[in-house]
């Protein structure tokens, strides 16, 4: 049996989910889609002694508009969210995205809430979230707190999360008018983790500058990396290869990326300052052609 | 709770079984149900070889845990072919040469279940992207991208198929 013992829970409410996780506090996992968890399981790198399963919880699956957001359920398939014509049309940026998570198989059982909460530095989704300035519902005993993503990831695989809260949804901003979005990655095969991952916001005015652009970089620190400063400078300015050129190579020299097995921090960053330029450049295109 | 009972239905066919709840599907499968067809490469979801197919979606087996199974109906490359006639996939994998050592190709052909329901005419970038969940370390995939394609064809000039 590859898995340790554990106690397994079929809560059958969020409440129920956090008596539970209150009660077990440190020593209890929670179970979403299990892609990132049980992995972890069978090289018993993690050894909760109970297990919470959320897929017995009705109503944490959802995909819908609200006051402008977009409101995912946090245990929302990636599947569903990648099929989801509402999603292509609000929130291109993460509609481009999914695909680029994991594979198929991976992405039908795999969670929007258990990505976030895993908070893997390579993963598309917390850079994402990072990059459109969204919000992440978090709820505990006391009720409900709503984290802007800054706070929320903490580090290497850390969020803000208290062992006795649960993530219950994600809001993202819906896209604005003259708004065009890309998500471009590098990964030794596609599917995999990222080497380095960027996505990006660019909204244009009516005559076609820069009016605010977005910029957030997985893959390159231990939680998502925002380019806010980077990309200060391109407002007012019209769109252009030097422009963009130019961000990619802030990007990049403000980076500290840790090497390993599949690129060293050098590569990580020449990386980081391409994919920057590229994902810049599509997202201005798409800004003009009002596709987003 | 270290164990439980539960209900679901493989390859057609209804079981009851009580099993400790850290066991996973592929392990359910094979060493409570005799199901060997399912097999097992890397145990962390890495390698697709234990693909199957659970409520008409590919997943990975390994990941799973059996009592999450409650009620699902489950697909294994056991419950493809129709008695001695093989399922269309299985055919084209045959006559294409699209396996060599025969350890990933569950996986393959059940992956290429889903995938050639919802893409019955896929192109060949297409069918490169839904195997990429799945390793073969003959590296036959050339061989299993013609299989696929014929695979699509059959099951075109075939009609609905189960």
């Amino acid at each position: 049996m590859k898995p340790p013992p554990f106690e397994y829970f079929t809560p059958a409410s969020v409440e129920d989910a956090l008596a539970l996780l209150g009660e077990h506090r440190e020593q209890a996992k929670v179970l979403a889609g299990g892609q990132s968890l049980v992995p972890l399981l069978n090289f018993r790198l993690a050894r909760p002694r109970y297990l919470v399963d959320l897929n017995g919880i009705p109503h944490l699956d959802y995909i819908r508009e609200e006051d402008g957001w977009l409101a995912i359920g946090a245990m929302t398939r990636q599947r569903a969210v990648e099929r989801s014509a509402l999603v292509r049309d609000r929130c291109p940026l993460l509609a481009e995205a999914m695909p680029q998570i994991g594979h198929v198989q991976i992405r039908n059982r795999g969670t929007i809430g258990g990505s976030l909460a895993h908070a893997d530095p390579a993963a598309e989704l917390p850079a994402i979230v990072a990059a459109l300035g969204g919000r992440l519902v978090v709820r505990g005993p006391d009720g409900e707190r709503v984290m802007a993503p800054e706070r929320f990831f903490v580090g290497y695989l850390t969020t803000a999360l208290e062992p006795f809260e649960l993530l219950v949804g994600v809001r993202l901003p819906v896209r604005r008018s003259r708004t065009g979005h890309a998500f471009v990655e590098v990964s030794r095969r596609h599917g995999d983790f990222a080497l380095v991952g960027v996505a990006a916001a660019l909204t244009l005015d009516a005559a076609g500058a820069c009016a605010d652009a977005a910029l957030a970089l997985t893959g390159v620190g231990p939680t998502p990396v925002v380019a806010a400063a980077a990309t200060r400078v391109l407002v007012g300015q019209r769109p252009s290869a030097e422009a963009f050129q130019e961000v990619g190579r802030r990007v990049s020299e403000t980076l500290e990326p840790d090497s390993d097995l599949h690129a060293s921090s050098e590569y990580r960053k020449h990386l980081a300052g391409v994919l920057t330029r590229r994902a810049l450049t599509r997202a201005a295109e798409r800004a003009r052609g009002g596709e987003g | 709770m270290k164990e439980r009972t539960i209900r679901l239905t493989v390859n057609g066919r209804p079981y009851e079984r009580t099993v400790e709840v850290r066991k996973t599907l592929a392990d359910f499968l094979r060493e409570d149900l005799d199901l060997t067809g399912t097999h097992l490469g890397c145990e962390h979801g890495v390698c697709g070889a234990c693909t199957v197919v659970v409520n008409g979606e590919a997943v990975r087996s390994c990941l799973l845990f059996a009592v999450q199974l409650e009620g699902a109906n489950i697909l294994t490359v056991e419950g493809l072919a129709d008695g001695d006639n093989l399922h269309p996939i299985q055919e084209a994998f045959w006559e294409h040469h699209g396996l060599q050592c025969g350890f990933c190709t569950p996986g393959f052909l059940l992956t290429l279940y889903c995938f050639l329901k919802e893409t019955p005419r896929p192109s060949e970038a297409e069918i490169r992207e839904a195997i990429s969940g799945n390793l073969c370390r003959c590296t036959g995939y050339h061989n299993i991208v013609i299989a696929a394609r014929a695979a699509a064809e059959k099951l075109a000039s075939a009609g609905p198929t189960p």
